[in-house]
């Protein structure tokens, strides 16, 4: 039984710009993003299986709705996020009283060093990636090796409308990693290939990345993702995933999707 | 300095996920260069490795412009601390944990400022003068109560010497002693150095002088009109030697003999075993070796044409030596610091035919100096050669030989 943290989109908008996504402009219309949400919603209780945990939404914080940036959890351990842009940074008390409130150990890290949870730090049973450069510090990922005592293998995301790695690189319960690999410099890439072996590696068509294709849920077999992305379906399915592609448009006008707007809490 | 450095750390996963060959490439990239100072690799892959990096760029601006291209990928500039210093407890004493110098450009940090140590020379002490800001090698013997002498390791750093610009036979920065390799073409780079430092000489370079240090073996073996010529020439700028090369000059000169052995003949003369003792109370007995030369009682040979050139002479005693001849240093630490007054400007040693005047020599000498070691005993190049990352060249050869060659390759013609 998988729990994810969410948040309700009660005042969920864009009112202010810090990535390639956002224009104060592209007005959210507003009630097609809650049943947009609860249609996600619905899809994970129901047809999914997870147990939802909701935080209360807070006036003023449009983006505490993208839970998947409110730090990372391992057992009963929760590593709070410092974000990078003061206009997140307000959110990071909330989530830290949430984590506090249902007991969990919670560690938190120096101001100076950025990391944005989850949003940059996935991996696999045994090893671990973080992404750094667009918001997450490199050096936040050998304080966390230490805590977590896992091996974290740093990845440079150099394309900033893949600005948290959960945009770009989505491991898969199978061992399967979805990914879309020009999100990462040569190194990178090299890394991807030593760490996850051929035949393992799906890659994610540039259109349906811009998407956010990889901004995808995995719980067991059942994998969630936006609408729009039929060559990442079918190589999904051709794995014996089970798709549940969604409309979530509203959120891409944020720069998030169906991962951004949870947080794996087992 | 002609070199900006900076001591960085990169810690995590860094080997896997090639964030240290990311880094390291960079500073590649951008016009610096590295010395991995450090590297622990972690034992397990849940263990993080550790890098210890010095970065150098050839202006500030340009190490300013790599570290700040590094810093995302987690390179951190290490803390910095001032050197510590302690007063000298006595004279003639250091404190303890005195830091040892090497031959190697030297800097130390004061009032957050990297300064260079004045005078390097291998196995001194540092002191330190807080209202000028500045530091200086100082041996041993001439510390005295209440200097301030820089000890322990931490706001201390040495800067490994920069590949030479010519391509010759000290380009490679490697100590080479061969007994077998061909000699003529070290020989012939020997002598391009000579005459580009006789240029910058004449041109009033204040860095290019050319250091002899040389035994007797000179004389016996034959390779004395050569170096005279050398003298002569304006080759040589300064001369280290102790009594037996000036005694054995000046007999030549005096009874074609030296040690008793008629130099053109090459047999025992009757009574000649005498003759540099006669020699030696015949100088003694004028009262210096430039009164010697001036007043025509030695007419050629080296002494008489470090005289007329001006060539700096350090005569250096041992307990061995008979007279001495006026002018030889009997106190070996005021040999010592007569050597080592002698030392700047020098911009290239030529260590001939003598164990004693090579090592103190060798052990004066910044790294940066080239320095050529011949001796027919290999064991005295390799012993200089030892002292590491060094621009020493050894021949394993005899003195005469070479430095005939030399001459010749200069341009004398017998």
């Amino acid at each position: 039984m998988s729990r994810l943290l969410v948040c309700p989109p009660d005042y969920f908008d864009i009112e202010y710009e810090i990535n390639p996504w956002m224009r104060r402009s592209n007005t959210v219309d507003h009630v097609s993003a809650v049943t947009q949400w609860h249609g996600l919603m619905h899809v994970l209780e129901r047809e999914v299986g997870a147990v939802l945990e909701r935080m209360r939404p807070v006036p003023g914080l449009p983006d505490l709705v993208f839970t998947a940036n409110a730090g990372v959890v391992v057992g009963r351990r929760a590593v709070v996020s410092r974000f990078r842009y003061p206009e997140r940074q307000r959110e990071e008390a909330y989530f830290e009283d949430w984590f506090r409130s249902v007991g969990y150990d919670v560690v938190t890290l120096e101001p100076e060093f950025f990391f944005e949870g989850a949003g940059d730090l996935l991996g696999f049973s045994d090893c671990w990636f973080g992404g750094y450069r667009q918001r997450s510090d490199i050096r936040v990922f050998p304080l966390l090796s230490d805590v977590f005592t896992r091996e974290i293998i740093p990845l440079e995301l150099v394309d900033g409308r893949f600005y948290h790695l959960d945009t770009c690189f989505c491991p898969l319960s199978g061992g399967e990693l979805l990914y879309f690999p020009a999100a990462f410099d040569t190194d990178g890439q090299e890394v991807i290939m030593e760490r996850v072996p051929d035949g393992s590696r799906l890659v994610v068509p540039e259109n349906e990345a811009l998407r956010f294709a990889c901004n995808a849920v995995c719980v067991g077999k059942h994998v969630v993702l936006p609408a729009g992305c039929p060559e990442t379906e079918r190589q999904l399915q051709s794995r014996g995933y089970l798709i549940h592609s969604l409309p979530l448009d509203e959120f891409m006008k944020s720069g998030g999707s169906a991962k951004c707007l949870t947080l794996a809490l087992d | 300095m002609t070199t900006a450095q900076e001591t960085i750390v990169l810690r995590g996963h860094i080997i896997d996920s090639l964030i240290l060959a990311k880094v390291l490439d960079l500073i590649l990239m951008m016009g610096g260069s590295f010395d991995l100072d450090q590297v622990e690799i972690g034992r397990t892959r849940e263990d993080p490795s550790h890098a210890r990096i010095i970065v150098r760029a050839p202006t500030l601006a340009t190490l300013n412009h790599i570290l700040r291209a590094i810093q995302p990928h987690g390179a951190v500039v290490e803390r910095e601390y001032d050197c510590v210093v302690q007063p000298a407890p006595a004279d003639g004493v250091f404190p303890d944990e005195f830091y040892s110098t090497t031959h190697l450009p030297t800097e130390v940090r004061l009032n957050d400022t990297w300064i260079d140590v004045q005078r390097v020379e291998m196995d001194l002490g540092i002191t330190v003068d807080l209202q000028r800001m500045t530091a200086r090698t100082v041996p041993m013997a001439d510390v005295r109560k209440g200097d301030l002498i820089v000890t322990g390791q931490a706001g201390v750093r040495v800067v490994p010497m920069q590949r030479p610009r010519e391509r010759d036979v000290f380009a490679f920065m490697e100590s080479t002693v061969s007994a077998e390799r061909p000699h003529s073409h070290v020989i012939a780079d020997v002598a391009r150095r000579m005459r580009l430092l006789r240029d910058d000489r004449r041109a009033g370079s204040g860095q290019a002088k050319v250091l002899l240090a040389g035994g007797p073996a000179i004389i016996h073996a034959g390779g004395r009109d050569a170096l005279t010529w050398l003298v002569e020439e304006g080759f040589i700028h300064v001369l280290f030697c102790g009594n037996a090369l000036a005694a054995h000059d000046m007999e030549a000169d005096l009874y074609g003999t030296s040690l008793g052995y008629a130099l053109t003949v090459g047999h025992a003369v009757p009574h000649g075993h005498a003759h540099h003792l006669r020699t030696i109370n015949r100088i003694r007995a004028i009262g210096s070796i430039r009164n010697a030369v001036e007043s025509g009682v030695i007419k050629r040979g080296i002494m008489a044409a470090c005289i007329r050139a001006g060539v700096h002479v350090v005569m250096a005693g041992t307990i061995r030596d008979d007279g001495p001849l006026p002018g030889v240093i009997t106190d070996s630490m005021q040999a010592q610091a007569a050597m080592r007054e002698a030392i700047p400007g020098v911009g290239l040693a030529l260590l001939v035919a003598s164990t004693l005047h090579a090592v103190a020599t060798g052990n004066l000498l910044p790294a940066a100096v080239p320095t050529v070691c011949v001796d027919i005993n290999a064991s005295v190049p390799t012993k200089l050669a030892d002292r590491g990352s060094f621009q020493a060249v050894g021949l394993v050869m005899d003195a005469a030989s070479f430095l005939n060659e030399l001459a010749r390759q200069l341009g004398r013609s017998l």
